[in-house]
Order: structure tokens, then C-alpha cells, then sequence
């Protein structure tokens, strides 16, 4: 891995397309702001790697399961 | 009508506006891109089949049925994007695992899948509201909301 010191308000080019710049930094916390083209999707690491978990994981949902399922959303009851 | 290979069905005839391209894939999946949404076996769930592995196949629910607050916010760009012009041209599908006691479902509120009906375009955002999160508990939930709407 390229490791990079950058102060606040400086900030690195990937490729010709994406900047990441450091915005702020403020005790452990550093404010990262990222300028990438539409087509690029950012993710924070860990939400990313949940989502594809939790994706994996539904994906051991079994046919046979799903048609036990009926009657499960009854039409909610009137109110009255 | 095409003939697909499906999990779920084994090979089926799909009417050809079943198609879905996700240019993005879904999370975890990138490199597949070609999906047909088909009826499941019990209402009101659906199968996400990809067209190039047959054993990948989500299931999908409409989350407003258990989860009446649930909103996803798109800007005017990635409603283009799907080419949504209008509000009912975009379905809203959140990805439901079943486990064997299936009382114990969960929804996927944080990574919703959204589709464009009108240009057949699909993709799985990640959501910013610190509300949604990864594993709802989907028949819990829709006895709250049951609940909710009763004491109105």
C-alpha cells in the first residue's frame, strides 16, 4: 500500500478523475472529502463489506422457504 | 418469451420486459449485471434471478409492507441514472434473507435495490439514515407497525 502524508486542505489525484482531499482534521477524526466521477461509487469501508455480507448471506434463502410463506402479510385489520 | 435457468424454478419462460441491467451489479456481485425479477412462490415476494449464475438469486420484498417509514432519497442524477422520469416508474425492493425458521427473516433496509420500471435499470444503493440497518427483523416489524396503525 502507497502511504501519503497530506496536511489539512491537501490532497491526492487517482488517475486524472478522483481527488481526495483532507477537509479537516480534528483529534482521531479526519474529514475526507472525494471528487470522483459519477460512474465510481464511494463507499465507507465497513458499510461496504456489510452490505456484501448481508448479500452473501441472502443467498442461502431457500426456494423450498420461501413457499412455506404464504399468509404471512394478512391485509391489516380495519380500524373500526 | 425466453427460456431462463433459474434457482428457484429451474428453467422457466420469462416475457422479455422481466429483464433488469444493474451496470453497477450488487454489492459483492459487480461482475454480474443481467437479472430478471420473477414472481415467487408466495405474494408479495419476488426472486432477483441472475441471467449468467443460476445460484444467484435474491429474494426481494417491497419494505413499505412491514416498514411504512422507510424512504430512500435519490438525487435528480441517480434517478436519471435509472431512467425514473416519474415517480411511478421506480420500484422499491429491499433484499430479504430467510433462514430455516423463517419467522426470522431479516430485510436488508441499509443496501436497497431500486429499479427503473420504464428503462429496465436496476442498482443496489447504500443507504445514509442511520435508521436503516442490515438485518430488520421483517415479521416483527410488521406486527409494530400493525400496532402503530391500530392505536391511530
Amino acid at each position: 500500500m502507497l502511504i501519503l502524508s497530506r496536511k489539512s486542505n491537501q490532497s491526492i489525484m487517482i488517475g486524472d478523475q478522483v481527488e481526495i482531499s483532507i477537509v479537516d482534521i480534528k483529534g482521531d477524526t479526519v474529514k475526507v472529502g472525494i471528487k470522483a466521477p459519477r460512474d465510481v461509487p464511494v463507499f465507507r469501508t465497513e458499510v461496504y463489506l456489510e452490505i456484501q455480507k448481508e448479500n452473501q448471506e441472502a443467498l442461502k434463502t431457500s426456494p423450498d422457504t420461501i413457499e412455506s410463506l404464504g399468509g404471512l402479510f394478512p391485509p391489516k385489520k380495519d380500524k373500526s | 418469451m425466453i427460456e431462463i435457468d433459474s434457482k428457484p424454478f429451474g428453467k422457466v419462460q420469462i416475457d422479455q420486459r422481466q429483464k433488469i441491467h444493474f451496470p453497477y451489479g450488487i454489492l459483492g456481485f459487480e461482475h454480474l449485471k443481467e437479472y430478471a425479477l420473477l414472481d415467487a412462490a408466495q405474494e408479495p415476494f419476488y426472486w432477483l434471478q441472475s441471467l449468467e449464475v443460476k445460484e444467484i438469486a435474491f429474494v426481494l420484498l417491497n419494505p413499505l409492507i412491514f416498514q411504512p417509514d422507510y424512504n430512500v432519497e435519490l438525487d435528480d442524477d441517480e434517478l436519471q441514472e435509472l431512467g425514473v422520469e416519474k415517480p411511478d416508474d421506480l420500484l422499491l425492493f429491499v433484499i430479504v434473507t430467510v433462514p430455516k425458521d423463517a419467522r426470522k427473516m431479516t430485510a436488508n433496509l441499509q443496501g436497497p435495490v431500486i429499479i427503473g420500471r420504464e428503462k429496465k435499470l436496476g442498482r443496489q444503493f447504500i443507504s445514509n439514515d442511520l435508521r436503516w440497518k442490515t438485518k430488520h427483523l421483517v415479521i416483527q416489524e410488521h406486527g409494530d407497525a400493525g400496532k402503530q396503525s391500530a392505536v391511530c
